[in-house]
């Protein structure tokens, strides 16, 4: 027990610093996460959610595990099991694990296992998909039911059998420490760690035993994929953050995330209860054909990188991307987003040291008090889904986080501490 | 009838939004439009000018207040409004962005961590805050001035307190000029270096001084501004005393005007006592009083600002000058006068700045003649037989000069040079030579201070300011006028005694400020090279004060 709040975020801010998750292994979801060992059972992001409140993307990406899983035939069939009630929604965060927009992942699905080495507990996310219509934007259609297949039967399997030749994985932090001075800031932009990434399993993939159109379809498709680190980020993260959360004191958000419907966070004081508010919708550039009318309410575990500290946070990181979500202005914008984040986390990280920011470590910590008491609520960079099912991605941007849930998560830690006001 | 919508979760600061109004109030199709924050204040204050709408109970103190007064009942007037307003907060914001990378920060924390060495805290956020604020600033040893009003007495005088027990000072509430270290907080006019130091309860007051004493070729080191309600019987001058004690250390300064309204009878006993104990020659203005005397010790009783910035401005010649004169042996003054209205004149000053009598008589020209000083009128007829007047031929008063070095008692030779027409065409430099040879029959141990008046103008043949360089350059000193020169010439033989070192204000060697509201007045510092930093205030927890109270006890 620590006698001040101040010990007890100072005690998180240590531990999250000290976590060192490596990416060690690639399981089907139903080996790390022992609820989808039967029954159907979906994994969402977000805060609690259920079917007649969800997004069209997330009932799209639902339609779509369903068809994955062979549990419907088509959309229809997919659609009325879903409405009947026979599918049992599950947060990903109930389960160590995040997942990116829709966050839908099934049983048959392969995830990242990451380890933190330091505390020794692990963190879980789906693989990602690369971009267009993508499942996690709410498509479902055949080329997504082709991809999600080849992922399965090919590329974790492939990615499996790399790690396994790793004493201890491949330590994320370090990509990251690298990556953050090549201008990612692992949320908007990951295309240096993805290719920081695929240097590393490079030698690794040509000496295993398998078929070489495989191989060749494996480094293709991690080559073009700008974000595959993202869903390593969000794992990484997300086990950072639960090592934090071990301290169940004190005033650090531990999770931040939306599920197209509320916003939701937990503080460590308050363990493991959400605290929700009604979700904004990010504002952004779009592709063409689509405007702000189509955007789909903020959606999405991706905002765990928030929570840590990068992503919008480090924004000043990543001046490619600054004009592209949203900060007119450029360069000094970012600036002036990063310096204002920094008023609302406790500390930096001197591992990811931003050049931009004269080698300013990225944010750590982000405090509920100091979000309350500025005002100041965390920006975050995201993917802008179309509102409708199946559509996908239509843009992206940045959302601010909304003040409300961080309001009720100091109202409820004063009040479990007796303190009156 | 009136159009309300409230713009939630944006704070501006006040004058922003009256600027925003008066913009808005332009628009066609409405009378009037008033945006504001929903303070409590202002909720009232939109209720009594008729601005009210029952939304506004919802409005919190960071949430944006819009009131519209229309005569068509059709909704589409708020729109327009709305979209006029975001334009105008867009406008405002970009505004932010160009310019200067001036540091913007959200929390006190951030700003004294960013600016640790802060000693000055500029506030002109809403005064129901600012009280708060200021405590917070005085609690970081920062100084602070209150641009802000609409702050209690009793909170005034708390701040004051506390203040003082801590060696800083609150400048105000409603001060809206003060000058330290050359930095300008607020308003202020850009002015010359100099050595006058001003303290005024009255803001345009101190800026009608300062820009008087630069017409009169002076400048100032800092004004202290202390709010229009500091020499009251309930605050008691706390700020008042706090700065004359500032300015009396601060060695750069040596003359202090002070400003204000006639304060409170025991306030002005306490103030003049204050005045008194140090040597510093203060000029004292207490606006709508006729004094009843013009000096009291060391203190000047002026009626007038610019009366008050004049005689500041001589009383800082004459400290200027003595700076440069060398400190005199002998204590006896001797003026030798070619003009016979200036011996006289000289005469008369004299007698009354040394309290001796003058010469009833002036037998061989001379005007005074007591207690060893003497004023001589070089232009009568005793001198002039059958010799040219002393404006045509310099060779009698030259004689005279130079004879000086057989007596060691006088200290300061007063003298005019008078040019223009029919005069000798250069004077400065026949003087000059005199005293040259004066000086050299002089020791060191025994130097004489000559101080001259110049007659005459910059376009008179010799040149005034050709021939006060000659003198300068002589090492003659030069005043404005002869009540100067007399005045110099009293203090040389009888100085103030010196002053006693006191410990000088960290704040006047030099301000970095950390300002709270008005984003001009930062761009203003920023301008003139001062460090500053921009707090961008907005209140506790959105003005929420159940958890602004419950933020207090988590920690």
């Amino acid at each position: 027990m620590y006698k001040t709040i101040e010990e007890a975020n100072e005690a998180i801010v240590e531990r999250i610093i000290a976590s060192r998750p490596h990416w060690i292994d690639v399981c089907l979801a139903k080996e790390v996460v022992a609820p989808l060992k039967e029954g159907k059972k979906l994994l969402h992001a977000g805060p609690p959610n259920t079917w007649d409140k969800m997004s069209g993307p997330v009932r799209g990406a639902c339609i779509g595990a369903a068809l994955f899983e062979g549990w419907a035939k088509d959309e229809k069939e997919a659609t009325k099991m879903l409405e009947s009630g026979q599918v049992e929604f599950i947060p990903c965060h109930n389960v160590k694990a995040v997942g990116p927009m829709g966050g839908i992942t099934s049983a048959n699905m392969p995830m990242v296992v990451v380890k933190d080495q330091t505390h020794g507990n692990y963190a879980y996310c789906n693989m990602n998909e690369g971009i267009g219509k993508v499942m996690r934007f709410g498509a479902y259609g055949p080329e997504v039911q082709e991809r999600l297949h080849w992922m399965h039967d090919s590329l974790a399997p492939t990615l499996k059998a790399a790690l396994a030749t790793l004493e201890k994985g491949i330590d994320l932090t370090a990509v990251m420490g690298q990556a953050i001075t090549m201008g990612d800031e692992f949320h908007q932009r990951n295309i240096a760690a993805s290719s920081l990434l695929l240097r590393q399993l490079a030698p690794i993939l040509v000496g295993l035993d398998i078929n070489k159109a495989e191989l060749q379809k494996v480094t293709q498709f991690l080559s073009v994929t700008d974000q595959f680190f993202l869903n390593l980020a969000m794992a990484h993260c997300k086990a950072a953050m639960d090592a934090g959360a071990e301290i169940k004191q004190g005033t650090i958000v531990t999770v931040m995330t939306r599920n197209g419907d509320q916003f939701g966070i937990k503080i460590s004081g308050m363990g493991d209860e959400w605290f929700t508010a009604p979700v904004n919708t990010p504002q952004g550039l779009f592709f063409s054909g689509f405007s702000q009318a189509d955007a789909n309410p903020d959606v999405g575990d991706s905002a765990i990188t928030e929570t840590y500290g990068v992503g919008g946070t480090a924004m000043v990181a990543a001046p490619g991307v600054t004009r592209f979500v949203g900060a007119s202005g450029g360069m000094e914008a970012a600036r002036r987003i990063s310096d204002e984040m920094s008023e609302i986390y406790l500390a930096h990280h001197m591992m990811l040291q931003i050049p931009t920011w004269d080698f300013q470590g990225s944010c750590i910590g982000l405090d509920a008090r100091r979000v309350v008491e500025t005002g100041i609520t965390p920006t975050i960079n995201t993917g802008i889904a179309h509102k409708d099912a199946g559509v996908g991605q239509i843009g992206a941007g940045t959302v601010k986080a909304p003040l409300a849930c961080f309001e009720k998560a100091i109202v409820a830690l004063a009040d479990k501490l007796g303190i009156k006001e | 009838m009136i159009h309300a919508f409230i713009k939630k979760g944006s704070f501006q600061d006040s004058v922003s939004l009256m600027i925003v109004s008066r913009k808005l109030s332009e628009l066609p199709d409405v009378e009037d439009v008033s945006v504001m924050m929903g303070t409590p204040a202002n909720k009232t204050l939109l209720k009594t000018t008729g601005f009210w709408h029952d939304m506004f109970d919802e409005a919190t103190p960071n949430d944006i207040c819009v009131s519209a007064k229309a005569e068509q009942a059709d909704k589409s007037v708020i729109e327009t409004v709305a979209a006029a307003l975001e334009e105008a907060l867009e406008d405002i914001a970009k505004g932010q962005k160009t310019g200067s990378q001036l540091t913007t920060v959200h929390s006190w924390r951030t700003a004294m961590k960013k600016n640790p060495n802060a000693n000055m805290l500029l506030i002109s956020i809403a005064g129901e805050y600012a009280a708060e604020l200021a405590d917070q600033g005085l609690d970081s040893n920062c100084n602070v001035m209150l641009f802000s009003d609409n702050v209690s007495v009793a909170d005034e005088v708390a701040l004051k307190k506390k203040a003082q027990s801590k060696g800083l000072i609150v400048m105000g509430p409603d001060c809206g000029t003060a000058s330290i270290a050359g930095a300008p907080l607020a308003f202020a006019n850009i002015t010359p270096e100099g050595s006058i130091g001003i303290i005024g309860a009255s803001g345009t007051g101190i800026q009608e001084i300062t820009s008087q004493v630069a017409l009169h070729h002076q400048g100032i080191t800092h004004a202290i501004g202390l709010g229009g309600r500091d020499l009251t019987e309930g605050v008691g001058g706390i700020s008042a005393l706090t700065a004359i004690e500032m300015l009396a250390a601060d060695e750069k300064t040596r003359v202090i005007a002070f400003v204000s309204k006639p304060p409170a009878p025991a306030v002005r006993e306490k103030v003049i006592q204050a005045m008194k104990r140090h040597n510093k020659p203060i000029v004292a203005l207490f606006l709508g009083t006729k004094p009843e005397q013009p000096k009291e010790g060391n203190i000047y009783f002026t009626r007038t600002l610019d009366e008050t910035a004049r005689i500041a401005a001589a009383l800082a010649d004459i400290e200027d000058a003595k700076i440069t004169a060398p400190k005199v042996a002998g204590k006896k003054i001797i003026g030798l006068y070619a003009g016979g209205t200036l011996a006289s004149e000289c005469a008369m000053l004299l007698s009354e700045e040394i309290n001796v009598p003058t010469d009833k008589e002036h037998a061989q020209g001379i005007m005074l003649n007591a207690e060893g000083h003497k004023v001589i009128d070089m232009g009568d007829d005793f001198y002039t037989q059958g010799k040219p007047h002393p404006m045509i031929d310099p060779s009698v008063r030259n004689k005279f000069i130079t004879d000086l070095s057989k007596q060691p008692d006088i200290g300061v030779l007063a003298v005019d040079v008078v040019i223009g027409y029919g005069a000798t065409n250069d004077p400065a430099t026949s003087l000059a030579d005199a005293v040259k040879v004066l000086r050299e029959k002089r020791t060191d141990a025994n130097p004489i201070a000559v101080l001259a008046t110049i007659t005459g103008t910059e376009e008179d043949p010799q040149g005034r300011s050709k021939q006060m360089q000659i003198l300068v350059d002589a090492g003659i000193i030069v005043m404005n006028s002869l009540p100067e020169l007399v005045q110099l010439a009293g203090q040389l033989i009888k100085p103030h005694p010196e002053e006693v070192k006191a410990t000088p204000a960290k704040l006047l060697e030099g301000i970095s400020v950390i300002n709270a509201g008005l984003r001009s007045f930062a761009d203003d510092l920023q301008a003139n090279s001062v460090p500053v930093i921009q707090y961008q205030w907005s209140p506790i927890a959105g003005g929420n004060q159940k958890l602004a109270n419950i933020l207090k006890k988590l920690i």
